[in-house]
C-alpha cells in the first residue's frame, strides 16, 4: 500500500472534526475529574464516619477496574436500569469519573505535603475550618499538584480514544470509520496518530514548564 | 508604640484571679508522662519564662494552651474561662467554649509558620478579617501599624520566601498581635534562627514585654534574655515544675540541685 497524498488531504477536515470532539471530551472530562477528585480527597482526609470509607472504596474500585469496562457498563448496562445518555455525554462522564480517582490521589499527596505548621498556625489564629481549607491549605496544595494534573490531562487526551468503543465519534473513531468505508487505513490512522502527537507534545512541554515554575522554592 | 493600648488586657472581672491556670494537668504519650499532675499559674500581665532540658514538657504546656495538644487529664483556665476540663479516661473534643477561650491566646512558633503564599501584610490581615470580621481597610491599617512596630514597614509586600528568618519571625509576632491576644505564647522563638538574626527578634520581644500589659509565656534557651525580661522563671524537668522564682534568684541562687546542674550545663558556653 502506498501513501496517497490527495486522499490524505481529502480526509483532513473530517479528522479535524474528530480531533475537536477529542479535545472537548478532554476538557470537560478534566473539569469533572479535577472537581470530583478534590471532593474525594478532602472527604477522605476529613475522616467522616461512613462517608470517608465509601469515598476510599470508590477510589479503589475505579482505579482497580479498566476504563473500557467502565465505559461498556455505563453505555450498555446502565440503560437497562433506565439510566441512559448519548454516547458523548456518557463518555465524558465515565472518563471524568475514572480520572477523578487518580486525581484524588494527586490532591491527597498535595494536601499531605503542606507542613503541619500551617494547620497549627491556623488553629493559633482561630481561623474557621472551611477558611483554613480554602485559603491556607488548598492554595498551597494546588501549587505542587498543578503539573501532575497537567500530566493526567494529557493522558486523558490519549485515553479518550477508548471511548470510540462506545460509539463516541472522536478522532480515533473517525479514523476507523474512514478506514472501513474506503478500505484505506494507512492514511487515516497515520494522520490520527500525528494529530494526537501534534496536541500532546506541545501540551507536555507546557507541563514541563509548569513543573519548573511550581518547583518548591524553599 | 503600645500595640495593645485599646485592648482591655488586664481590666475586667478576671483581673483578680490568675490569667492562666493549670490545675492537676497530666499529659501522657503512651507510657511516657510528659506532664505529671501539673499545678501552675500565671498572673495577668506577668512575663514568665520556662526553662529546662528538652523533653521536660515545657513546650507541651504552650501547645496545650494553644489547643494543639490534648491533656490526658486536668483543668486549664484562661482569663477565668475553661479551656480544658478533662476527666481521666475522657477523649476531649473541640467545643464552642474552647474556641471562644482560645481567641484570647496567640502563639509564636519556632518555625514561624507564616503562610508562604501570602505577603507579610496579608499574613497579618488574614485572621482579623476572617475571624474578627474586620473590614479590609481597617485590617490593613492595623497591619501596617504592626509591621512598623516590628520594624518591617519596607517588607509589607514581600512573601515569606523573600524574607530572612529573623524578618519572618517578626512578621509572625505582628500576626499574633493583630488578634489582640491577652496571652501571648512564644515557643523557642529564636531556636531556628541563624545566630546573627537572633538579636532583632529578641529586641522586638523585649519591647513588647516592656511596653504592654499582655501576659507573656515563653519557652526559651536564651538564658540571659529570660533573665532580663521575665518577672518569673520556671524550671521544668521530667514533667514537673522543679523551681519557680524571680530571675535573680533562679539564675544567681537556685535552690534546687536540678536547676543548678541544668544552668551550669547551658551557661558554660
Amino acid at each position: 500500500m502506498i501513501w496517497d497524498n490527495s486522499f490524505a488531504l481529502s480526509i483532513i477536515p473530517l479528522l479535524l472534526q474528530g480531533l475537536w470532539v477529542t479535545v472537548k471530551i478532554t476538557l470537560l472530562g478534566t473539569a469533572i475529574a479535577a472537581a470530583l477528585g478534590l471532593v474525594l480527597a478532602v472527604v477522605r482526609r476529613l475522616a467522616i464516619p461512613v462517608v470517608s470509607p465509601v469515598a476510599s472504596f470508590f477510589v479503589i474500585f475505579i482505579r482497580g477496574t479498566p476504563l473500557l469496562v467502565q465505559a461498556y457498563c455505563a453505555y450498555f448496562v446502565l440503560p437497562l436500569y433506565g439510566v441512559s445518555f448519548d454516547a458523548f455525554t456518557t463518555g465524558v462522564v465515565v472518563i471524568g469519573i475514572n480520572y477523578s480517582a487518580y486525581m484524588a490521589e494527586v490532591y491527597r499527596s498535595g494536601i499531605e505535603g503542606v507542613p503541619v505548621g500551617q494547620w497549627e498556625a491556623s488553629t493559633a489564629l482561630s481561623l474557621p475550618r472551611g477558611r483554613v481549607w480554602s485559603r491556607i491549605i488548598l492554595p498551597q496544595a494546588f501549587r505542587t499538584v498543578v503539573p501532575m494534573l497537567g500530566n493526567y490531562l494529557i493522558q486523558m487526551f490519549k485515553d479518550s480514544a477508548i471511548l470510540s468503543a462506545i460509539t463516541v465519534v472522536e478522532l480515533m473513531a473517525t479514523a476507523q470509520a474512514i478506514g472501513s468505508s474506503s478500505f484505506r487505513y494507512l492514511e487515516p490512522l497515520t494522520l490520527a496518530a500525528l494529530l494526537f502527537l501534534a496536541v500532546s507534545y506541545p501540551a507536555s512541554q507546557i507541563v514541563n514548564r509548569l513543573e519548573r515554575r511550581y518547583a518548591p522554592k524553599h | 508604640m503600645r500595640p495593645n493600648t485599646d485592648s482591655p488586657a488586664v481590666a475586667g472581672s478576671a483581673a483578680a484571679g490568675p490569667m492562666v491556670s493549670f490545675d492537676n494537668v497530666s499529659k501522657n504519650w503512651g507510657e511516657n508522662h510528659v506532664l505529671k499532675a501539673l499545678n501552675f499559674e500565671v498572673r495577668a500581665g506577668e512575663k514568665v519564662s520556662i526553662i529546662g532540658p528538652s523533653g521536660s514538657g515545657k513546650t507541651t504546656i504552650l501547645r496545650i494552651l494553644m489547643t494543639l495538644e490534648t491533656p490526658t487529664q486536668g483543668l486549664v483556665k484562661v482569663d477565668g474561662d475553661v479551656l480544658w476540663d478533662v476527666k481521666a479516661g475522657d477523649r476531649p473534643r473541640e467545643t464552642r467554649q474552647m474556641r471562644a477561650t482560645r481567641r484570647k491566646i496567640g502563639m509564636v512558633f519556632q518555625q514561624f509558620n507564616l503562610f508562604p503564599h501570602m505577603t507579610a501584610l496579608e499574613n497579618i490581615m488574614e485572621a482579623p478579617v476572617q475571624v474578627l470580621g474586620m473590614n479590609k481597610g481597617e485590617a490593613k491599617e492595623r497591619a501596617v501599624e504592626l509591621l512598623n512596630l516590628v520594624g518591617l514597614s519596607k517588607h509589607m509586600d514581600h512573601t515569606p520566601p523573600q524574607m530572612s528568618g529573623g524578618q519572618q519571625q517578626r512578621v509572625a509576632i505582628a500576626r499574633a498581635l493583630a488578634m489582640r491576644p491577652k496571652v501571648l505564647l512564644f515557643d523557642e522563638p529564636t531556636s531556628a534562627l541563624d545566630p546573627e538574626l537572633i538579636g532583632e527578634v529578641l529586641n522586638v520581644i523585649r519591647d513588647l514585654a516592656h511596653s504592654t500589659d499582655m501576659t507573656m509565656l515563653m519557652v526559651t534557651h536564651e538564658m540571659r534574655f529570660a533573665e532580663e525580661i521575665s518577672d518569673r522563671v520556671v524550671m521544668f524537668d521530667h514533667g514537673r515544675a522543679v523551681e519557680s522564682g524571680p530571675p535573680a534568684q533562679i539564675f544567681k541562687d537556685p535552690q534546687e540541685e536540678r536547676t543548678r546542674t541544668f544552668l551550669r550545663a547551658v551557661l558554660q558556653h
